[in-house]
Formats: structure tokens, sequence, C-alpha cells
């Protein structure tokens, strides 16, 4: 029987989109010395709007602002700052709608998912964080954790609403101040983000968003007025971060990329691991640093299972954002589309089967169709590097521990998915693998109280949770002697100081309050 | 009767043995005097690669061992400790030059700082870890894991205390380590690799290196099998350009803020430098069967 589905568009009036969107520094949009930039809509291939971006002056400017800002941000008593971004958590909600709309045109992913994931997970951080910014005490990190000052933010073009808020609400809850750089093929929903913070009152130069391409983010990054540095994108940029500011001192957290295992055994409940990897790896179309995009299938089941998969993959709607009934969108933007497609052809050549869903594709905009690679090995590029998007590589395997040594064979360590019905099984799965986030029978949840982030070289600190506040936080606790007495430099300064340390270590056993005074001095600036 | 002195030979500690330094190389380690004191091993680039192959497999172990278990060996470290207190206290005077009673309160508090980390073992999941209330049909909880092989320079001028101060804290966590000792102290370093060898520490959990720091700490830091690095041991000049190494393999970094106060109560910081947090997630149903209201 053939179902045919009405278009059910959303209406795209709401998101009221403006000709030009402004940078927003030090509490007003103003314009920027940069460039004109179009964005454009990915569903359609057409210009959306023009936004104007930032030079270095600009960015100078947001990050003075940040610093004057702090001042008043950070000795603000930890209810007041909370009580702001609660009011930031219930105008998201207010404008969600608005919100949804403004991310599915700008960024191309379904309106299904902006409309009931995106902005409502965003809504949800900032309320969550809210509640931290007068309980940091609570952290267990000390009696009062100190903010660390400007924060410098660089998000991607995934999730541009939701990374803002994974990054803006942990970092004012802290008593930080931020400047953001938005992905440039993504600016509005921030820009809208803005507003509800502009209607919200916080004081100027709180939150500085600057707009532009990558140079911007690596003058942000790089700035000598920032002192913390959060980027989430590309372990490929996210290496260059580390390498530039090696030497800095400079608090960092990396969100890189990812190539995750998703592995069903034998007896696994077929239909909903089915589900659960359709999500892993075609919720916004496969652009998830954390995707389950390695299936790892048990060998009794592989044939099977693979072409149960290939029957519910034909039966996904890929096409406008904007229709309500869209499972697969857009790739958001052509260049994206290009890495994508470079990379499956990559895997042809080595050999793997490529097989993809025979749905229609629309005309214009950023299309690809859902696909697997079958007979995949694991030294090819399409087993170890992130294609980013809608596009499963699957593999076999026999033992539990041929699936642990599998999935860990990565240099990535993101996330990893684990089917079976067997709990002890699932846990112990858990427990060996070698990623920041395991879902045992389901994948790509999220919630701001479950902290995420990566092992190995999908990055490192930790967004949501205790230890995502931790991030924006100085905890550094270790007592260090005044430099007077011995600079690390010098090893024969170290060694005219061996008698005085030796002393104390006489003195004072490691539970003995008296080391510790000069200390708690050093901590408290 | 005189008895001449059997001097010790000393090597370097890889994989749980001693061996010399593949390349046959050794350096004289001098006291504080300037005189001669022993010949160490000069570790060479092979070396170290061996140790990081061993670290790698006593990782495998000892991030499989209860928390408990570590915590008990960490403790027996502490006990060799004191059975040798002599025995460190005489090396610390001859290479440092201080007096007997500085040299054993050193030695007191290397082992009081290791007697402290083997009880953080079974407490770090309580303290760093949470039950997450998500809002969804989910129980989630994070707890911390070991983030793997980590590689430590080792502090100047506090020959045991310092080296027992940044090593604890490592593998206290679940990690394994590649240590290059303080370049001036050798002797101190490989006579607790002979405290470590008889404390049921398992083979590769730790393994020490001695030699050139400059030589040595770029291939560590370039060691892609290598997840993090502990730079305390290291000038300025040379901590920028091993973090520039370790950005190619992302590794984690820690640098402290000047000279550690290794005097002073240890806070956490070195513990959570070298953890990762892990995420699980699993579902608990569409049928809730605790919170149903039919009763």
């Amino acid at each position: 029987m053939e179902w045919e589905y009405s278009p059910a568009p959303e209406s795209r009036a709401i998101a009221d989109i403006k000709d030009r969107y402004l940078p927003f520094i030090d509490g007003t949009f103003k314009e920027g010395s940069g460039e004109d930039r179009d964005t454009i809509n990915p569903g359609t291939g057409d210009k959306l709007s023009t936004v104007s971006t930032v030079d270095s002056a600009d960015i100078d400017r947001a990050v003075k602002a940040a610093r004057q800002a702090y001042g008043i941000w950070s000795s603000m008593t930890g209810t007041e700052r909370g009580k702001y971004l609660f009011r930031i958590a219930r105008s998201i909600a207010e404008r969600s709608r608005e919100l949804a709309v403004v991310e599915t045109l700008d960024n191309g992913k379904p309106i299904k998912e902006t409309r009931d994931f995106d902005v409502p997970a965003a809504a949800q951080h900032f309320f969550y964080h809210a509640g931290w910014a007068d309980k940091l005490q609570h952290l267990g990190l000390g009696p009062a954790p100190q903010p660390l000052g400007v924060a410098g933010q660089v998000i991607p073009w995934n999730f541009p609403l939701l990374m803002a808020a994974w990054k803006i609400a942990p970092a004012l809850a802290a008593g930080n101040t931020v400047v953001i750089k938005p992905a440039e093929t993504t600016p509005l929903s921030i820009l809208v983000l803005a507003e509800i913070i502009a209607d919200a009152d916080l004081p100027p130069g709180v939150v500085n968003i600057v707009t532009g391409a990558g140079d911007v983010g690596s003058a942000l990054v790089n700035h000598p007025g920032i002192d913390k540095v959060a980027f989430t994108g590309s372990t490929a940029v996210g290496r260059r971060i580390q390498r530039e500011l090696a030497g800095t001192g400079r608090k960092i957290t990396l969100e890189l990329g990812g190539k995750g295992a998703n592995i069903i055994f034998e007896d696994a409940a077929q239909d909903q691991a089915v589900e659960g990897i359709i999500n892993g790896i075609f919720f916004n179309q496969g652009q998830v640093c954390c995707a389950g995009s390695r299936l790892l299938v048990q060998e009794s089941i592989a044939e099977e299972f693979v072409d149960r998969l290939k029957q519910r993959i034909e039966t996904l709607r890929v096409g406008d954002p904007m229709d309500k009934n869209t499972d697969v969108g857009a790739i958001n933007s052509e260049a994206q589309l290009g890495r994508i497609t470079a990379l499956m052809d990559a895997g042809i050549a080595e050999g793997a089967e490529l097989w993809s869903s025979s749905c229609p594709l629309p005309k214009n905009g950023y299309y690809l169709s859902p696909s697997i690679f079958t007979n995949a090995t694991p030294s090819m590029r399409i087993a170890r590097e992130e294609i980013f998007g809608p596009v499963l590589t699957t593999m076999t395997f026999r033992t539990p521990d041929e699936a642990v040594m599998k999935a860990n064979n990565s240099p990535y360590g993101l996330s990893a998915g684990v089917w079976t019905e067997k709990g002890s099984r699932a846990m112990g799965m858990a427990a060996a693998l070698r990623s920041g986030v395991i879902w045992d029978n389901t994948f790509n949840r999220f919630d701001p109280t479950a902290s995420f982030g990566g092992y190995k070289e999908s990055g490192f600190g930790r967004e949501g949770g205790p230890s995502g506040l931790a991030a924006y936080l100085n905890t550094d606790d270790e007592a260090v002697m005044a430099p007077a007495e011995a600079s690390p430099l010098d090893a024969r300064g170290a060694r005219k100081n061996a008698r005085g340390r030796a002393a104390r270590a006489r003195a004072a056993t490691p539970l003995d309050p008296r080391g510790a005074p000069k200390n708690t001095r050093e901590r408290a600036q | 009767m005189s008895h001449l002195a059997v001097s010790k030979t000393y090597k370097l500690f890889i994989g749980g043995a001693f061996p010399r330094s593949e390349s046959g190389r050794t350096y004289q380690a001098s006291d504080n005097k300037g005189n001669f004191m022993a010949n160490a091993a000069l570790a060479s680039r092979k070396d170290l690669r061996d140790a990081v192959v061993a670290a790698r497999k006593g990782y495998a172990a000892w991030s499989k061992a209860t928390a408990y278990n570590r915590g008990q060996v960490i403790y027996r470290i502490a006990e060799m400790l004191e059975g040798r207190r002599t025995e460190f206290a005489d090396l610390i005077m001859i290479s440092t030059g201080v007096s007997t009673q500085i040299a054993t309160a050193e030695v007191d508090a290397a082992i009081d700082r290791l007697v402290h980390y083997a009880g953080w073992t079974d407490k770090l999941s309580a303290v760093l870890g949470s039950a997450n209330p998500v809002s969804s049909p989910y129980f989630s909880y994070s707890a911390p894991e070991a983030t793997g092989v980590v590689g430590i320079l080792a502090p100047m001028g506090s020959p045991l205390l310092g080296l027992v101060s940044v090593l604890a804290p490592v593998i206290a966590g679940g990690n394994a380590c590649v240590v290059i000792a303080a370049e001036q102290d050798p002797c101190v370093a490989i006579a607790l690799a002979e405290v470590v060898a008889t404390s049921d520490v398992p083979a590769g959990v730790i393994n020490i290196l001695t030699g050139r720091v400059t030589e040595l700490a770029p291939h560590l830091a370039a060691h892609a099998d290598v997840n993090a690095l502990d730079l305390t041991g290291a000038d300025t000049e040379l901590r920028k350009s091993l973090e520039e190494a370790a950005a190619q393999t992302v590794k984690r970094v820690y640098i402290p803020r000047g000279m550690p106060d290794f005097a002073a109560a240890p806070g956490t910081a070195r513990l959570r430098a070298f953890l990762e947090i892990k995420t699980v997630w699993h579902p608990t149903g569409a049928l809730s069967l605790s919170g149903g209201t039919s009763y």
C-alpha cells in the first residue's frame, strides 16, 4: 500500500526574518566593521538574510565590554545572577516557536527537531544553570569557588541555539562574562537570543556576540583579554587552539569530533535497536559530534538486521525542513555536503558497499539520501574519520571482547551505544567502552543535569552537570610557594630551597593547617 | 674488620623490571657538594617508548582492579617506604645536603602523602560523580574514570616528597604513568622504584626513567599513546613546547601555577586533572514500577 503525506509546512512568518542582523556588543546591536555575509536557507539554497560581521577592533570592544561587565556580574549575589538566567529560560520558552522556525530556516534541520528538542533543551539549560548560581559552594570545589573572568567561546553550526545555551548558561551562572562567536552559516538564532538577553535587562557586556567566520573565532580565543576558552567543533581546529594557547595558562574546554560506536548484540530488542540506530545517525542529518556513526552488529544477526534497518530507512521522509512530517532535513551548507560526499567516495574507492534510501530529494537546497556502508573494515576512512552526515558505516563482531576492541579502536571517544536485553552485559560494556557518554538501549539523549564530553581526541572538559560548571570556575586548589621562595624555572633555586621546604615538611604534616594560610590567600585572589 | 661498601647500580624501572638503558649510556649523579654519588642510567627515546608500552599494559590491569584493591596497594607502598626510612633519609641528605632531621621529615611526609591517596581511591566516584535527575525515563549517572597513561615530569628540588606527590594522585585515579625523574636526583627516584616493585603494584603501572629531561620530554609529549601530561618538573620554556606537542593528540595537560608547596595539604586538582567523567544512560522503561499511584 502506498502512503501519501500531504505537505504540513510550518509557517515561516513567525520567524519574522529581518533583512539584516547585527552583532551584539556591550548591550547594543551595532554594525560590525567586518564584511557582510549572507546566510543561506539550506532547505532551499536561497539567501535568508545578511549578517554584519566584526573586525578585530570590534572584538577588542567586545572583550573590553565583557571585562568591564565582569566586575559587576561577578560581584553580584548568586541569587541575582540566577534570577537573570531564570528570566532568559522563561523568555526562550515564550518565544520558542519563533526560535524553532528561525533555527530550521537558518540551519536546515527539521522543524520537528528544533521545536521538540533544540529550543526546549536550550531553555532547560538556562533553567538548570540558573539554579546553580547561588549554590556554587555545594559543588565540592571549596567554600567559595571563584569565576575565571571573561570567557571566549566558539560554537558550531549543528545546534546553534543549544550550543549557545550550553556555553553561556554555565559561564554566567559561575560569574563569568562571555564573548561568543556563532558559526558563520548559522548566526541567526543566537542573535534572537541576544534580544531575549537584552529584554531580560542583563547588564551590558555580560554577553557579547561577535559574528564572522573562523578568523574571528581564532582572533577571539587568542585575544589577550580572555581568561577562559571554550570551543565546540572539529578536532582539527581544537588541536590548533590547544597549540596556539600553549604557554598562556588559559583554561580550555574542547568539545570535538567523534566516531561513536553503536553496538548491537544478538539478544537486543531489534525493533527498538533499529529505531535507536536511526536516531543515532540520522538525527540532525547525522551532523552530530556524538552520532552513532559506526554500527557494530553481532555476526549472527548481521544480515537480517541490516535488511531490517534498510527497510526502516526507506520509510524516512527526507525533504523540506519546515514540513512537520520531515524526518531528515537539509545538510547545513553546500560545503558540508561536499565534505560528506567526498568521504563517501573514499568509502566506495576503498571497497565498501554503499546503499542509499530511494527517497526522492527536493530539487533545490542541500540534501543527501540516508545511506549505509556495509563490508567496511576498521582501517577504512569511513570507519575512522568523522563523516558528519547521514551516513552509517557498518561492521560486525563475534564476541563482546571483539566489540569492545573495535569500538575503542578510534582516536575519538565521545559516545557509544549498547543494545542488549542483558543488564549485566550492558553495564559491563558501559564500563569497558572508552567514551564520555554511553547509551544503553537508547541513543542521543541529552540533559543539562548529565555531563557531556569526550575522552581522548574528542576533547576535554565537560558540559552540563556539576563537572560542566567546574569548567568555568577556578578549581586549582594546589598550594604553591611564593615566588621569592622558589622559581620553578631554576633548578638551582629549587635546590637551594630544598632546605626550607623540607623544614616545612617537618613543621606541617599534610593535614596541618599551618601549611595552608599563605596558599589560602593566593586562592582568594 | 673493615667492610668495603657494595655500591648500588641504579637502573631504569620499566614494566616492573630494572633494565639498563638500551643505549648503554649512563650519567653521573652528584651530591650537594658536587662529588660523585652514583652512575645513573641515561634513558633514551627507545627506553621511553618501551616505558609507554609497559604503561599501557599496566593501565589495563590497574584500571580493572577494584578501588579497594588500589587503595590497599598504595597503602602498601607507604608500608614499604616506612621500612626503608633511614635509607631514604640518607639518600636525601647526601643528595641535597640537608640535616638528618629535615631529610627524615621529608620521608615521613612522603609516607603520609601515600596514605592520604590510598584513602582516595574508593571515594572519587562519590565525590566527583553524580546520579543525574534527567527529565526523561532514564537512569543516568556520571562517574570518574582514569584518563589512561600519564607522562609525569617529576619536580626538581624535592627528591622524594615531590616525586610521591605527583605520582600518587595519578595512580590513585587508576592511571598508569611514565615518570621522568628529576635529573639531579636519580638515586632517590630509583630507590622509590624498588619500593614500588615490592608493593604489589602491577608491572607497568609505574615506570621511572632517569636521564635528560630535555631529551626525553619532547618524545613523551608527542607520543600518541600517552593521554595526559603533568609538567610540574618542566621550566616555562619547555612547558610551552611540550604543550604544543601535546595538542597534536589533544592530551590533558596539568601545569601548576607555580612551584607547588608539597608540604601543604594536597587539594584535589591533581586527582581531577587525570580523571574523565563518564555519563551512562539506561532506560527505566515506559512502565514505571515505582512511580505508580494505583495503590
